[in-house]
C-alpha cells in the first residue's frame, strides 16, 4: 500500500551536503517553516536553494542562510524589509546569487518538471540579465534561451493532502509549490490536514500525487509573518 | 543638478493615480506595481469593472482587508494583505506568468527610475554592484503585458529629469513604455517620440521641457488607453 507519511526529521534526513533544494513560498505566504527548521536541525550544508525570496526575520529560510548553510541561491527578489541576512552574506561574498526574473524562474521549474530542457522567452531580452545568453529572433522580437531547472528536493506547504499525495493549497500560499513539486526528484510537503484517498474531490486536486513523495502532517503550521512580527529566531 | 520644481505645482500622487484610473477602459485586466500604482485601484470609476491581477497568483484582487481581518496567506506582489473579490481565482506562478507572458493582461502600471525617448524602462537596479540586485516580476511584466503605463514623479528629489534620451540605469525592458503619468504631465511614447497629451494645471510646455532631458513634441491624443 502506498504510504508517503514521514515525521519531520525523517522527511529531510537524506538531504545531503551540496544538494539543490527548492523552497516554496512568496515572501512569508506558503513558506514551509517547519520543514526548513527540520533542515536546519539536520545540518546539511553547501546547499543551493531555489526560492523566490531569501526569507524574512531570523526564521525559516533566512535562518538557514544566516547559519551559513547555503552556498548559492537562485532567486528573483533576494530582499525583504525586515531581513538583512542575505544582503550581509552577499556583501561579505559568502553567498552566490543567480538572479532570475520571477516568471522565468517559474517557467524554468515548470519546464524542468515537464521534461523540457530549455525554452525561449522575451523576458529580459535587451537587459543585463540576458548578457551571455543565447538569443533568437522569432518574428520581429528577440527572445532569450532559458534552461529548465530540476532539483534534488522540494520543500513545500499545502492545506490538505491525501494518502496518495494529491494536494490542495490555500489562497496565494500556492505560488511556486505546484511547479516545484514537479521539478524535484524528491518532493516533501508539509500539510495542515491529511485525509484518506478519496477525501479530496479529484476535480479540485491542484498537484496530482505523482509529484509528491513525502507527506508530513503539521496541523497548525507556524506563519512566518507572525514569527517575524514576534521577533522570533530559530533555533 | 537641475532646478527643482516648485512645491505645490502639478498633480499630487493621488491625482496621478486618478489620471491613470480614468484612462483604464471598462473590462480591463490590470496589474499594479508598488508605490503610486497601488493607489490606482481606488480611483476606478464605479461604472467600470476592472479586474486586478497580482502575479503571486490571484486574479480578482480586492481592497486591503479591515484591520484584524488580514490573512498571511492572502497577499499581493508587495507582500501586503489584500482581499479576493467574488469571482476571484487563485493559480500557481507558472499560470500567473503565462497570463503575463502570453499577453492576457491588458495594462500594467509600474513605477520607474528612468524612461527613455524610445520607451526603454529602468526600474529595477541603480547599478550598484555592492548590494544584491532584485528584479522580481518587473522584466516579465514589461515584456509580456500589452500596454505599459509608468507612474512617477517627473524628476528625482534633487531635480534630475527621469525622462531621458538614453537610460543610464540598467534596463528592465527596451521600448516597452506606452504612456507616462507624472506630476507635471501625461505623455505618450510612440515611434521614438514623446508627445504631451495633457499638462498639469499651472505647467506650460516650456517648463515641462526644462524638466525633461528628452525632446518633447506636442500632440493631441485623447486620454484613453
Amino acid at each position: 500500500m502506498i504510504d508517503k507519511r514521514f515525521d519531520l526529521a525523517a522527511a529531510v534526513a537524506d538531504i545531503s551536503d551540496g544538494a539543490t533544494v527548492l523552497v516554496g513560498g512568496f515572501g512569508a505566504a506558503g513558506s514551509p517553516i517547519e520543514l526548513l527548521h527540520a533542515l536546519i536541525d539536520q545540518g546539511a550544508k553547501n546547499l543551493t536553494v531555489v526560492s523566490n525570496n531569501t526569507g524574512s526575520g531570523n526564521v525559516g529560510l533566512a535562518a538557514l542562510i544566516g547559519r551559513g548553510r547555503v552556498a548559492k541561491v537562485i532567486c528573483s527578489f533576494p530582499r525583504t524589509a525586515n531581513s538583512t541576512v542575505f544582503q550581509d552574506k552577499y556583501r561579505a561574498r559568502e553567498i552566490e546569487l543567480e538572479l532570475v526574473p520571477q516568471g522565468t524562474l517559474a517557467e524554468r521549474l515548470r519546464a524542468g518538471g515537464a521534461g523540457i530542457p530549455a525554452f525561449y522567452t522575451a523576458t529580459a531580452a535587451g537587459t543585463r540579465l540576458a548578457e551571455g545568453k543565447e538569443t533568437r529572433r522569432f518574428g520581429d522580437r528577440e527572445f532569450v534561451l532559458e534552461y529548465g531547472l530540476r532539483a534534488d528536493f522540494a520543500l513545500i506547504k499545502c492545506r490538505q493532502a491525501d494518502r496518495l499525495g494529491n494536494l490542495v493549497y490555500n489562497k496565494t500560499a500556492r505560488n511556486f509549490a505546484p511547479v516545484m513539486a514537479m521539478a524535484a526528484k524528491t518532493t516533501i510537503v508539509q500539510t495542515a490536514s491529511y485525509v484518506e484517498a478519496g477525501g479530496i474531490d479529484p476535480e479540485t486536486v491542484i498537484t496530482p500525487g505523482v509529484f509528491v513523495h513525502r507527506i508530513v502532517t503539521v496541523p497548525n503550521p507556524l506563519q512566518e509573518s507572525a514569527l517575524v512580527a514576534a521577533g522570533a529566531s530559530y533555533p | 543638478m537641475s532646478e527643482t520644481i516648485q512645491k505645490g505645482v502639478g498633480w499630487s500622487r493621488r491625482e496621478i493615480a486618478r489620471n491613470i484610473a480614468l484612462s483604464i477602459p471598462d473590462g480591463s485586466v490590470v496589474n499594479l506595481g508598488i508605490g503610486i500604482p497601488e493607489l490606482v485601484a481606488s480611483y476606478i470609476p464605479p461604472d467600470r469593472e476592472v479586474l486586478f491581477h497580482t502575479e503571486n497568483g490571484l486574479l480578482g484582487m480586492g481592497p486591503p482587508p479591515k484591520p484584524g481581518e488580514e490573512d498571511p496567506e492572502l497577499v499581493n506582489a508587495g507582500k501586503q494583505p489584500v482581499t479576493a473579490i467574488p469571482g476571484a481565482a487563485y493559480f500557481h506562478h507558472a499560470d500567473s506568468f503565462a497570463m503575463v507572458r502570453g499577453g492576457h493582461i491588458d495594462i500594467c502600471v509600474l513605477g520607474a527610475m528612468q524612461v527613455s525617448r524610445r520607451g526603454d524602462l529602468a526600474n529595477w537596479s541603480m547599478g550598484d554592484s555592492d548590494a544584491a540586485p532584485a528584479v522580481g516580476g518587473a522584466m516579465d511584466l514589461v515584456s509580456g503585458v500589452k500596454t505599459i503605463f509608468v507612474a512617477m514623479t517627473h524628476c528625482s528629489s534633487d531635480g534630475t529629469p527621469k525622462i531621458v534620451e538614453r537610460c543610464t540605469y540598467p534596463l528592465t525592458g527596451a521600448g516597452v513604455v506606452s504612456r507616462i503619468y507624472t506630476d507635471l504631465a501625461i505623455l505618450d511614447v510612440r515611434d521614438g517620440e514623446i508627445g504631451v497629451v495633457e499638462l498639469a494645471p499651472g505647467v506650460d510646455f516650456a517648463t515641462l521641457q526644462r524638466h525633461t532631458e528628452a525632446n518633447l513634441v506636442i500632440n493631441r491624443v485623447p486620454r484613453t488607453a
